[in-house]
């Protein structure tokens, strides 16, 4: 008993008029595609939000328990360069958004300008972490790296920090402590920088599309879902700020 | 157990126990333990047997051969929710009964006798607080709750009893305690049972049940001389703990005469219980929990003591009811030529280093 | 049994079909670079046999150990990295992408009426991400191995061993990212590509179990992969975050790693149980009975299988009142598990039922899943679960629920897919024999394991005392009738793509728009967008498709 069917008539012709050029044929039509591609990048997201969870979950429980260890440790860091550094990515993101508003109105030039800037503003940020982590390892504040705890059991040893806050001096054992906050903020700061790495990366590669046109000829998914990656590094960095920078700097 | 005829119980557990499907029930929770067990098994051959009674006639009835057309069914709400309900319900009480045991292994009595037990790679160090101390084996006596106080010196361990049904895992940097009173005299198995490393099955020992008598006569004599509390107390002067715990009112330091069990009001507001757990970490930890009214000038001895060590200074504090004995030894440390185990009036941070220059007694 | 509802075309005129997917496009390259998901999972599945096979000489190399008491095969280092070594391809590398990468991949865009996934570049990019890491892992086990077991316990894998952990946990990390991928792309694809008329509740049980494993694949494995990072930062620079001298603490790793790796077990069950609302729906000719429970209860299983973690930890010093919460919610994520089981069983009233190979492999699922699932609430049981965790008793569990439940499924699926896959049918007796022998030789392996679990004896153990010796002995002759049953089915598949009768659209008269089409399937699996007009699973539906059709072969 056989009982195949087979459809069998040969494929449909089909010029390219018909549909754009970066309509992939799996799909139906460019709004299906856009869709699917803008849904896939906020799971995407989700998945980085689980990734820092971790992260963040680890401080949370530490911070909890050493907490002057963390008040003190979190003095180090200097806040004049942490929020230029959260002005300069809210400005990025800014910038950003305008590219993509540039792209939906198919404003080339706009576009490249837009991608630029946000290109080079995410460089001053990493210009500016450079700055700091710098300062840190001068400072022998970088865990496994023989790491001091100078700085804690006697503040007046540092005396612009000092002047600033008036810390205490912190027993030895807790003092120990502050390394567990060197080492998140060292693995926090230093994911998100990768992150930052990897979106700059990228953007580079879109200003040399963008120049070709790439972007505006109506067909802006990669410049929206490249945004959203990006804002999403951007309030990852929101939330960073506070927890690590000011903790507590009114006594 | 009471609730099963007794006859079945004994057969059950016999054929169990002689067909080697069981291990030997030796402590006061092995039977309580095992009728949960015994429970489970029977719901689940109840329930394994009901979906292959099910299945098999089913398959039987409904063959090809025998009914060649089948008939679309979408489903049945009551059939739904009878098997929820009836899983749920026999798995809510699995849970209930296993927490109350859960709960009756991990809550140790007033009346346990405490030994420590340090797990390192790869043996287990029992230290018994007369000052007994054997490796890879654990003496105790039927009849009178045995508490263990488990830590680890490096990775995880777990000290397993199958006999007792007894397992806790040994920890790097916590005291962990589980309970038990043996029941019949005998040698038992003393597995790790937490992977940790090469030798990890070559950390087995034996657990020697004695009858009371028995037991006394193995303590007398298996006795190093000097029980856990002097080793404390020892070390508790050599340490330099007396210069802030000497129990004078204008002491740097709390004084700590019947400070085990009382709870404590701390200096950040809350209140502490003064368990094993607080008094080891206030040794390494100091800052953590500072009593109120005190200054945060505690010294941490991370680094400068061993788990045995701690464990000897724990003990010793526990048995403290007075300041008498450290007095004496204040006084003996008052009387030592000079420059021999005596601190100058300490200062913040500094005692701890100065105690780590004049001849640390390291375990 | 001699009645079978397959029915193939007449074989002396049939012939597969002149173009399909395989013939498509020829040349190394052509594969190694396809964005069809037909192709790349049939890159996984050589892949994943590949990786499973040297999973099982390492078992059969364990269970040659434990044949004696003492640790005289091998030095008890060596023992250690074969388990660890063990533990982390198959679970990695086989059991996690095993359904979904090759069964997944090559029926979802078929099942829902699709061309495609909706990212096919990302699908190849999560075969290459699971080629890097299973590569890494084998060079990982050529260099030396790694001996912390699959778990990475902490400090022993940060500070107390001097084998490979950092490669290992970065093939694991790079496996993961595949993972990941593979997920995100089921999830885009199941919520934007069905076809018209393809709602929710008219999807076949497969995708929406492969739908709840995504939803687990996607929130779960970013965890690990911080876990693992943590574990490198940790051994390499030594950052303290789980080191109690320097504040840290251990638990935290044991907390980071079972979020992932308890889900873990769901991802690796879900697309199995949805294989087997596929076989049992098609060898009862019936629809699964309770569909909408079943929908539901994979998805439920999904939701709370984030929440039971702390059910590996019980006896490491969590408090009194975690172990009730979390103790509390493994009971409740058994409850939709034993409804499946139910639903299944009730699919075969008053169906037509018939016994060939992927009927069997069901059937053995539903015995063997039945046993392993209930042990897992001895374990989530607290009390009970101090006497038996830590033990062979946890070995049996997991090797039921996973061997005797997910292998059992993923053999039913290949057998019950391969001839859509290929165009050929695989041999019938012989396959029959492989899954009896399959059956028998399981249960005589990991049965003695509960015994041996209640007796006390450790897992991870390389010697151990003489009275287990022979419950072990059991084991290990029971191993080596599985290996046989094992060895077969790789036998007569392959031949079967030379020899195999030819199978024709729909062998199994079964529904599903992927038995609509030709086998094996064209590149873009429908020329014209398929309408769905009628439920999941009806075969009356299907019934008046016969009437209809035309019959041309070839």
């Amino acid at each position: 008993m056989s009982d195949s069917t087979v459809v069998a008539h040969a494929a449909p012709e089909h010029g390219h008029e018909e549909h754009p050029a970066y309509l992939r044929h799996h799909f139906e039509n460019t709004a299906q595609q856009a869709d699917a591609a803008g849904f896939a990048m906020w799971l995407f997201l989700l998945t980085e939000v689980m990734f820092f969870g971790g992260l963040f979950t680890a401080y949370l429980i530490y911070r909890n328990w050493y907490y002057p260890a963390f008040v003190e440790a979190s003095h180090q860091l200097n806040v004049v360069w942490g929020t230029l550094n959260t002005a300069v990515l809210i400005t990025s993101s800014f910038t950003m958004a305008m590219g993509v508003w540039c792209a939906e109105m198919r404003k080339q030039s706009g576009l490249v300008l837009c991608l630029i800037l946000t290109f080079i503003l995410g460089l001053g940020f990493l210009g500016i972490k450079t700055v700091e982590y710098k300062e840190k390892i001068e400072k022998h504040h970088v865990p496994g790296f023989h790491y001091s705890l100078k700085s804690f059991v006697d503040p007046q040893s540092d005396p612009e920090i000092y002047k600033e806050y008036h810390d205490k001096p912190l027993a030895l054992d807790m003092a120990r402590h502050t390394e567990v906050y060197f080492s998140l903020y060292f693995v926090m700061t230093g994911m998100h920088a990768l992150h930052m790495i990897i979106g700059i990366a990228i953007l580079g590669f879109m200003i040399f599309r963008a120049r070709a046109g790439a972007y505006t000829a109506g067909h802006v998914t990669f410049v929206e879902n490249f945004g959203l990656y990006w804002h999403f590094v951007d309030i990852v960095w929101i939330f960073l700020f506070p927890l690590l920078y000011l903790i507590s700097r009114h006594q | 157990m009471s609730h099963i005829s007794p006859v079945i119980w004994q057969f059950l557990v016999k054929w169990m126990t002689t067909f080697a499907l069981f291990p030997p029930e030796a402590s006061k929770l092995a039977p309580q333990m095992d009728a949960l067990l015994f429970f489970e098994i029977l719901v689940s051959l109840i329930g394994l047997t009901l979906v292959i009674l099910i299945v098999t006639t089913f398959c039987i009835l409904y063959s090809k051969e025998r009914h060649p057309v089948a008939v679309q069914i979408e489903g049945s709400t009551i059939l739904e929710a009878t098997w929820t309900i009836i899983p749920l319900g026999l798995f809510l009480v699995m849970f209930v009964w296993g927490a109350l045991i859960y709960f009756r292994v991990y809550t140790p009595p007033a009346n346990a006798m405490n030994i420590y037990v340090v797990g390192k790679q790869w043996m287990w160090k029992a230290e018994h607080p007369g000052g007994q101390h054997e490796i890879n084996s654990l003496h105790i006596p039927t009849g009178q709750p045995v508490q263990l106080t488990l830590i680890s010196q490096d990775v995880f361990h777990s000290f397993s009893i199958p006999a007792f049904r007894v397992k806790r895992e040994a920890i790097p940097g916590r005291y962990t305690s589980v309970w038990f009173e043996a029941t019949t005299p005998g040698t038992y198995h003393l597995f790790c049972t937490q992977y940790c490393g090469t030798s990890h099955s070559a950390m087995i020992g034996d657990i020697v049940v004695l009858t009371p008598d028995d037991y006394k006569k193995w303590l007398a004599g298996s006795t190093s001389g000097m029980s856990l509390a002097q080793n404390g107390e020892r070390l508790f002067a050599s340490l330099s703990c007396n210069a802030c715990h000497n129990g004078k009112p204008d002491a740097r330091g709390p004084n700590l005469a019947n400070v085990y069990g009382s709870k404590l009001a701390l200096s950040n507001g809350g209140s502490v219980l003064a368990d094993d757990a607080y008094l080891r970490e206030s040794i390494l930890n100091p800052s953590q929990h500072i009593t109120q009214g005190y200054a945060p000038i505690m010294p941490t001895y991370q680094g400068q003591i061993s788990e045995e060590g701690i464990i000897s200074l724990v003990e010793y504090i526990k048995n403290l009811n007075s300041d008498y004995r450290i007095q004496q030894t204040l006084n003996t440390t008052g009387l030592l030529p000079e420059g021999e185990g005596k601190t100058t009036t300490a200062m913040p941070g500094n005692a701890g280093a100065k105690a780590a220059t004049q001849g640390m007694v390291k375990q | 049994m001699s009645s079978t509802i397959v029915s193939l075309p007449d074989q002396s005129t049939a012939r597969l079909p002149k173009v399909s997917f395989m013939n498509k496009e020829n040349g190394l390259l052509s594969w190694l670079l396809t964005g069809d998901h037909k192709r790349i999972a049939i890159l996984y599945l050589i892949s994943i046999t590949f990786f499973f096979f040297i999973g099982g000489a390492l078992a059969g190399l364990i269970r040659l150990e434990l044949l004696t008491p003492q640790s005289d095969l091998m030095a008890t280092d060596t023992y250690n990295k074969v388990f660890t070594m063990h533990g982390v391809i198959m679970i990695f590398f086989f059991l996690v992408p095993s359904v979904p990468a090759t069964l997944g991949n090559f029926f979802i865009p078929l099942m829902i009426g699709a061309k495609d996934l909706a990212l096919p570049k990302i699908n190849l990019l999560s075969w290459y991400l699971y080629m890097a890491g299973g590569l890494l892992a084998i060079y990982t086990m050529a260099t030396g191995g790694v001996d912390t077991g699959w778990t990475f316990t902490t400090p022993l894998s940060t500070h107390y061993v001097n084998t490979n952990v950092l490669t290992t946990g970065l093939a694991v990390f790079i496996a993961g990212f595949s993972s990941i991928f593979t997920g995100l792309n089921f999830i885009v694809t199941i919520h934007k590509m069905r076809c018209p008329g393809m709602t929710w509740f008219r999807m076949p049980l497969f995708v929406w179990a492969h739908y709840a494993a995504s939803i687990l694949m996607v929130l779960g494995t970013p965890v690990l992969a911080i876990a693992i990072v943590l574990v490198a930062l940790e051994r390499t620079i030594g950052i303290g975050i789980f080191d109690p001298t320097k504040g840290g603490d251990p638990l935290l790793f044991q907390h980071l790693f079972w979020f992932y790796s308890h889900p873990a077990v769901y991802i690796i069950i879900l697309p199995g149980m949805g294989v087997i609302s596929e076989t049992i729906s098609t060898f009862s000719r019936k629809r699964v009975f309770g569909y909408t429970a079943v929908a539901f209860s994979s998805v439920a299983i999904a939701v709370f299988g984030f929440f039971v973690w702390a059910h590996h930890m019980f006896i490491m010093g969590i408090s009194n009142y975690s172990m009730l919460v979390f103790s509390l919610l493994t009971m409740l994520v058994a409850v939709p598990s034993s409804i499946k089981i139910f639903n299944w069983a009730f699919t075969l009233y008053k169906g037509s039922i018939t016994f060939e190979t992927p009927m069997l492999y069901t059937f053995g699922f539903m015995g063997l899943f039945t046993i392993g699932g209930l042990t897992g609430v001895f374990l989530g049981t607290s009390g009970t679960d101090i006497h038996l965790t830590e033990t062979y008793f946890i070995v049996a569990h997991f090797h039921f629920v996973m061997v005797g439940g997910m292998l059992m499924a993923f053999l039913a699926g290949i057998h019950f897919w391969w001839p859509k896959m290929t165009g050929r049918m695989y041999p019938e007796k012989i396959s029959q024999l492989a899954a009896v022998v399959t059956f028998i030789g399981f249960n005589l392996t990991f049965f003695p394991q509960f015994i041996l679990g209640v007796l006390g004896m450790p897992r991870r153990y390389a010697a151990y005392p003489p009275e287990f010796q022979v419950l072990n002995v059991f084991s290990t002759a029971g191993a080596t009738i599985l290996g046989i049953g094992y060895l077969l089915p790789i036998l007569y598949l392959t031949w079967s793509l030379k020899y195999g009768e030819i199978a024709g659209d729909n062998p199994w008269q079964a529904t599903g728009l992927e038995w609509q089409t030709q086998s094996p399937p064209l590149t873009e699996n429908f020329l014209i967008t398929p309408i769905m007009d009628h439920e999941a699973y009806d075969y009356d539906w299907l019934d008046k498709q016969k009437e209809k059709e035309v019959t041309i072969v070839g």
